[in-house]
């Protein structure tokens, strides 16, 4: 925060191609607000966390950054970020618009500490002709249903071609998966990993039987050269991946396959099933000496038509459901299962141990995917590793409760 | 005494820089090593626990530990004596009265040292790619069915061997050309009028003029290849199945991705431990080399 005569400066960090993008967004909010001039830092992804850190250890924080939304829980245990409650609710921003998984990961301990600027969650793109040619005409809803699609698929394709893609350095499509039973990841208000239960056994087996039945080969993203091009040659027929990917195939994928390519929500256990509750959020920093004017930029870049522009730009879909009664955006046929799978998205465990967590799982669903160790073992190991993760987090909890 | 008092002056600028770039840091890090310093700690210090040898007890107990130990030991197992190897056969090459070009070719042969790793490794990963590199091209044409280099747990770390190699080579084989480049001439003539074969000239006269400088350079090459980190940074991110985790890369991710600094200190701790062990026991062959020579 400088002031220069009487124009507040709000210092703005965002990463990746929303970086680059929000610049251009933001000269129309400076004309509606002249007195607050934005100041724009661009951060790549792989060094934002670090620097994130650094930021707060030197005590240099930005006033409003964009943070993914599974970074929150970290942030909020640093003391970092200002809840939000109080200026939603002057602002009168309506929490009820926003999808409620979405929304939901930005609240700790009962308090709002951000809001969400796009949303991401994983379901299934796959190629409509080859499920076509193999008999199946309509997108699979229940386990069952994906299971014999993906049988079907895969006796149609032979030798050397694959009914789905699944990355095994990738540990997104289990999570998904496991985020669809009823038991909670971690169990205790997190004390303890919980992944002994039936829930995410079963969310596992089904996973590595997905590899072991031969549905999908043991690949890392990085040994699939060019995941668009092997798709549209009809490599794999399906993989478990995010928006971005829409724009990514219609721009890779030759006009001739344009039409041969779908989206669907992700099957659940029982008909159509939970995913993750991605995105990202805008936040403001505690340390920040501007918030009145760093929470207007927040407000104004929620506003569903911004939302909207920034949509167009990026490719990024609204958190909002009345961003998404744009006739365009309703009109997407392969948005319209983003839209039905945001209604049914949940977030991971938000305590600041799950990123490392969900390493581990990782790992462990690798190494069972390859046949390394059974599925009882990889959650008894997976358990075991949680418990040492979570120590200091017990301790923390049973020192808070004698204070 | 004054003259003590003098020379204090005199060695004290050097004292001060060593002392804040050198003793400090370690002495924090030794201390940081000892405690459970992470995110909480960063956020409230209350939040601290000192915890003794915890941290050390606790890597000791780890698998990933042992399996990044056993990595690294792989990587300075296999990629030493091939490191070594191609810098004096590269080197004796350059030094041939025979060798034509020789200004072109040493720049040529040193130019991956001074490239940038993150650059050669864009290159390196299309030449190792499974479907369309130039590697599986040309094993392919041998006969050889394609192999995963960097997705497969077995040829991760044999592929990081070779680019690691090659991105070094260079650099041992200056230092040993000028080696060779050394040895008197006259000793080559005298051991040809005795009737050594080329073998035999290399083998009595080279290898022992060449000793001292080649335990030097082994020395160095040991400590380098321990820290081995950038290159499955760049090229695999420790995959696949953690087949090409190092330590340094370990204590990397302990630290700066997980930021459990306690925990990271720790393995640094440890790894300057075996290095210096190594180290010593080289010290100690080369030294009974020397003595035997």
């Amino acid at each position: 925060m400088q002031r220069a005569s009487d124009v507040t400066v709000v210092r703005f960090w965002a990463m990746g191609r929303e970086g680059e993008v929000v610049s251009a967004l933001i000269p129309d909010f400076e004309r509606e607000h002249p007195g607050i001039r934005v100041d724009v830092q661009q951060l790549p992804w792989t060094a934002a966390h670090q620097k994130l850190l650094t930021a707060f250890a030197g005590d240099s924080t930005p006033d409003v950054c964009q943070l993914g939304n599974t970074w929150v829980p970290e942030f909020v245990a640093l003391g970092a970020l200002e809840p939000l409650d109080a200026p939603i609710a002057r602002a009168a921003l309506d929490a009820g618009d926003f999808f409620a998984g979405i929304w939901d990961t930005n609240v700790i301990g009962g308090r709002v500490y951000g809001v969400p600027w796009y949303v991401d969650t994983r379901l299934l793109f796959y190629r409509t002709d080859l499920f076509a040619q193999a008999g199946v005409t309509r997108a699979p809803a229940s386990w069952a249903e994906w299971t014999r699609a993906l049988a079907a698929v895969k006796a149609h394709a032979g030798a050397g071609r694959y009914a789905m893609l699944l990355p095994s350095n990738e540990f997104e499509p289990l999570l998904a998966l496991a985020l669809q039973q009823d038991e909670p990841l971690l169990r205790d208000a997190a004390r303890h990993g919980n992944f002994a239960s039936a829930g995410f056994r079963r969310a596992l087996a089904f996973y590595v039987a997905l590899f072991r039945d031969g549905y999908a080969p043991i690949a890392t993203a990085a040994e699939i050269a060019n995941v668009w091009s092997e798709f549209g040659r009809g490599t794999f027929a399906s993989f478990v991946s995010g928006p971005w990917n829409i724009g990514e195939l219609d721009r890779r994928l030759p006009a001739a396959l344009q039409s041969t390519w779908s989206t669907a929500p992700l099957p659940g256990p029982r008909g159509p099933g939970a995913s993750i509750a991605g995105g990202s959020s805008l936040v403001l920093f505690r340390a920040s000496r501007g918030k009145d004017a760093a929470w207007k930029l927040v407000e104004w870049l929620s506003r569903p038509e911004i939302e909207l522009r920034f949509h167009r730009m990026t490719g990024d879909l609204p958190p909002r459901r009345s961003a998404w009664r744009d006739a365009a955006l309703a009109a997407d046929a392969r948005a319209r299962a983003f839209r039905d799978q945001l209604e049914r998205v949940k977030p991971a465990p938000k305590v600041p141990e799950w990123e490392r967590i969900a390493d581990e799982l990782r790992v462990i669903a690798e190494r069972t995917a390859r046949g390394d160790m059974s599925v009882d073992a990889a959650a008894r190991e997976l358990d075991a590793r949680a418990e040492r993760i979570l120590e200091k987090r017990r301790w923390l909890l049973a020192r808070g409760a004698r204070d | 005494m004054r003259r003590r008092a003098v020379a204090w002056w005199f060695v004290a600028p050097a004292l001060c820089v060593i002392s804040v770039f050198f003793v400090l840091p370690v002495a924090a890090a030794l201390a940081m090593s000892v405690t459970d310093f992470d995110i909480y700690a960063l956020a409230d210090w209350r939040n601290l626990r000192v915890v003794g040898l915890r941290n050390y007890v606790e890597l000791l107990q780890r698998p990933l530990f042992w399996k990044a130990l056993g990595n690294t030991l792989y990587f300075v197992a296999v990629g030493v004596p091939l490191s070594l190897a191609a810098s004096l056969g590269a080197a004796l090459l350059l030094g041939s009265p025979l060798a034509r070009l020789q200004a072109v070719f040493r720049t040529a042969l040193f130019a991956p040292v001074v490239t940038t790793i993150v650059a050669v490794a864009v290159i390196w990963r299309y030449l190792l790619g499974t479907r369309y590199g130039f590697v599986n091209y040309a094993l392919g044409a041998l006969g050889i069915e394609p192999i995963d280099w960097l997705g497969d747990p077995r040829f991760a770390m044999p592929a990081i061997i070779l680019f690691a190699v090659w991105k070094n080579f260079g650099y041992n084989m200056i230092i040993l050309l000028a080696g060779l480049q050394n040895i008197p001439r006259e000793l080559y003539e005298a051991a040809r009028m005795d009737g050594a074969s080329a073998l035999a000239r290399f083998r009595f006269v080279t290898l022992p003029q060449l000793g001292p400088i080649l335990a030097i350079v082994g020395i160095l090459t040991v400590a380098g290849y321990f820290q081995l980190f950038a290159e499955p940074y760049v090229m695999t991110q420790g995959g696949p199945l953690q087949s090409t985790v190092s330590v340094l890369y370990f204590m990397y991710e302990e630290g700066f991705k997980w930021w459990n600094l306690g925990n990271a200190s720790a393995v640094a701790f440890l790894l300057f431990l075996l290095i210096f062990a190594v180290t010593l026991v080289q010290m100690r062959f080369a030294r009974r080399g020397e003595a035997w020579r």
